[in-house]
């Protein structure tokens, strides 16, 4: 549906040029919700803008649902871009107009007849739940509901992309997962493909499918959102996933694990899916001259799957942790060792 | 003494004789003037406003990271804007003689003193509109090219909207510096207060008709900064 190939970017700064983008590529199913991570300034802005043609590359080429942008002349880029909906941070809605006025600019630009518009708006706001609100002011609204007329207002027009600029960033933790639940919807019953860009992963582990950590204008790491999350492997993405699974050891045992004189081994354990972990964890402890302790442990729900945690304290002779190692791997863990620094 | 001469003079009060004692002028010549004023204001207004918002939208999109972005044009519609607005009025006035003749074929009367009033206050309301319309977020903007809008809709449909009420305070400032303008016009063969109050309030020593225009033009100023400043909060009463 949306192809990235090879695309590179640079501005020219006043001190210096800056990379936005280099070298990046990525692909966007139909029926996907494709999540892009990075902390600020990693060029997902920009990245995000080349689908609509706001930002065109320097190199690379962008192609969606099989068009290729750059062979696009202004009006053929206008009407792509009246089947890509576009909701921002910051919501830009004209705050002065009521909510019918902002959800029926799309259609008044597209030149469709009143009646149309009125059913069309109409319906738009009964998916964002906001028909009560039709005559309100924009001014008059909470953060959240302005979001649902950004969303009402993108989706006016049947799109079937929708591109999110941080969509929950300016909205309080309850908020964002109401909108969050929305753009499920949107994706699942209108069965719009959604393009975010997010720095928090919070967003990419409620609704994301895939997921695209960027760093410094570079995609660093791609994946499904369970791979990425399980084997997180670029530094950044390690200290993104690591905002939602704690794998930090709690600062009092640390002490603990330090003080211990005997060979050990920490374990870093990850299980996805909802099969019981227990009887694993049950029979290391069983196991004699083993000694098991559990640091930590927290669940994770994402993509409709489970994903438990486990830190874990192996101490025992070298050949019994290796053992245990072996079970907890035979057993599908995703395991790693972590390293504690003196 | 003698209340028979009393009673006549009460019945026989006479505003246009009085008017004409008390300040030495018809009441018929206060009204032309007035209208003078009104026309040169009205019109020159408008085709100021008009002219103004183009070059207004010209230094907007043309500049650094605008729409259009065109160094060009922007240095061009730039450096006019400062040129027109460093000149007193006067010097426009008189510099502009050869081209108000050939548009209007003299270069008397109120409708010849439109072209130096426009050149004059077109660039005042460009910078001003500039400003009102800078203020317009360029998320808005943003947002309106996303949906696939053309120029003329985000001019339209987005930017006019949005910077309406920062507009019409702009408009009413011009119009107050246009006012100041018409009175040299009219001294330049325009007519209106203006003129009214010099060649015959000032010049002639009439010291009730200078206070009298002094007095009207006052009232116009206050009356058009209300105007405006009412059709502006309306505008902007829902945000
Ligand atoms: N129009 C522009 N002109 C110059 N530099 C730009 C422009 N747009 C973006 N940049 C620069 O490109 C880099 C990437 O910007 P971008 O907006 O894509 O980042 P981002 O990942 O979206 O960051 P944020 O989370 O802060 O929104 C930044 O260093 C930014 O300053
Ligand atoms: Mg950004």
């Amino acid at each position: 549906m949306i192809q990235i190939e090879h695309v590179s970017k640079t501005f020219a700064g006043g001190s210096g040029d800056v990379h936005a983008l280099r070298d990046v590529s990525i692909r966007v199913e139909k029926g996907e919700i494709y999540g892009i991570v990075g902390f600020s300034g990693a060029g997902k802005s920009t990245l995000l803008r080349l689908v609509n043609g706001l930002e065109r590359p320097d190199e690379g080429s962008v192609t969606v649902n099989g068009q290729k942008l750059a062979a696009l002349n202004k009006a053929q880029l206008r009407l792509l871009r009246r089947k890509i909906g576009m909701v921002f941070q910051q919501f830009n809605l004209l705050e002065g107009k009521t909510v019918f006025a902002n959800v029926a600019i799309p259609l008044k630009l597209a030149g469709v007849s009143r009646e149309e518009t009125e059913r069309r708006v109409a319906e738009v706001l009964r998916f964002v739940e906001l028909e009560d609100k039709r005559t309100a002011y924009v001014s008059q609204l909470s953060g959240g509901q302005k979001q649902r007329v950004g969303i009402a207002r993108a989706l006016a027009t049947n799109p079937e992309i929708l591109l999110c600029d941080e969509a929950t960033s300016a909205l309080d933790p309850q908020t964002t997962e109401s909108i969050l639940r929305l753009l499920q919807r949107v994706n699942r019953e209108m069965g719009v493909t959604i393009l975010l860009i997010t720095h928090q992963m919070q967003v990419i582990q409620m609704i994301c499918s895939k997921v695209a950590v960027m760093e410094q204008g570079r995609v660093v790491e791609e994946g499904a959102v369970l791979d990425v999350f399980g084997r997180p492997k670029a530094e950044v993405t390690r200290r993104f996933v690591r905002t939602v699974i704690n794998d930090r050891i709690p600062e009092k045992f640390v002490t603990v694990v330090r003080s211990e004189t005997r060979y050990q081994q920490v374990e870093l354990l990850k299980f996805i899916g909802d099969a019981v972990q227990e009887p694993l964890i049950a029979q290391l402890c069983r196991t004699p001259g083993l000694e098991v302790n559990i640091l930590g442990a927290n669940i994770q729900e994402m993509q409709g799957s489970v994903m438990s945690v486990f830190i874990l304290q192996l101490i025992g002779e070298e050949a019994l942790v290796a053992a245990a190692e072996e079970r907890i791997d035979a057993a599908g863990a995703l395991r790693e060792r972590l390293v504690m620094d003196e | 003494m003698n209340p028979a001469s009393g009673n006549a003079q009460a019945a026989a009060f006479d505003f246009p004789v009085w008017f004409k004692q008390t300040f030495d002028i018809k009441f018929e010549k206060l009204l032309s003037s007035l209208g003078d004023t009104v026309y040169m204001l009205g019109w020159g207004l408008i085709i100021g406003a008009v002219i103004g918002f183009i070059l207004a939208l010209l230094l907007v999109f043309c500049r650094k990271g605008g729409l259009w972005q065109n160094r060009v044009v922007y240095a061009v519609v730039n450096v006019y804007v400062n040129i027109v607005r460093s000149m007193p009025f006067i010097i426009t006035l008189v510099f502009v003689f050869p081209l108000t003749r050939l548009i209007v074929g003299k270069t008397y009367g109120s409708t010849a003193m439109l072209v130096p009033l426009v050149i004059f206050i077109s660039p005042y309301l460009a910078r001003l509109m500039e400003n009102s319309l800078l203020e317009v977020s360029p998320g808005i903007i943003e947002a309106a090219q996303a949906m696939g809008a053309t120029t003329w809709q985000i001019i339209t449909r987005f930017m006019l909207p949005e910077a309406l009420s920062s507009i019409v305070l702009a408009l009413t400032t011009g119009t107050v510096g246009l006012l100041g303008a018409t009175a040299m016009a009219g001294y330049a063969g325009g007519g209106g207060v203006g003129d009214l109050a010099l060649t015959y309030g000032y010049q002639r020593y009439n010291l009730p008709l200078l206070i009298l225009t002094i007095v009207i033009l006052v009232l116009f100023v206050q009356l058009l900064q209300l105007l405006g400043n009412k059709i502006s909060a309306r505008l902007r009463a829902h945000r």
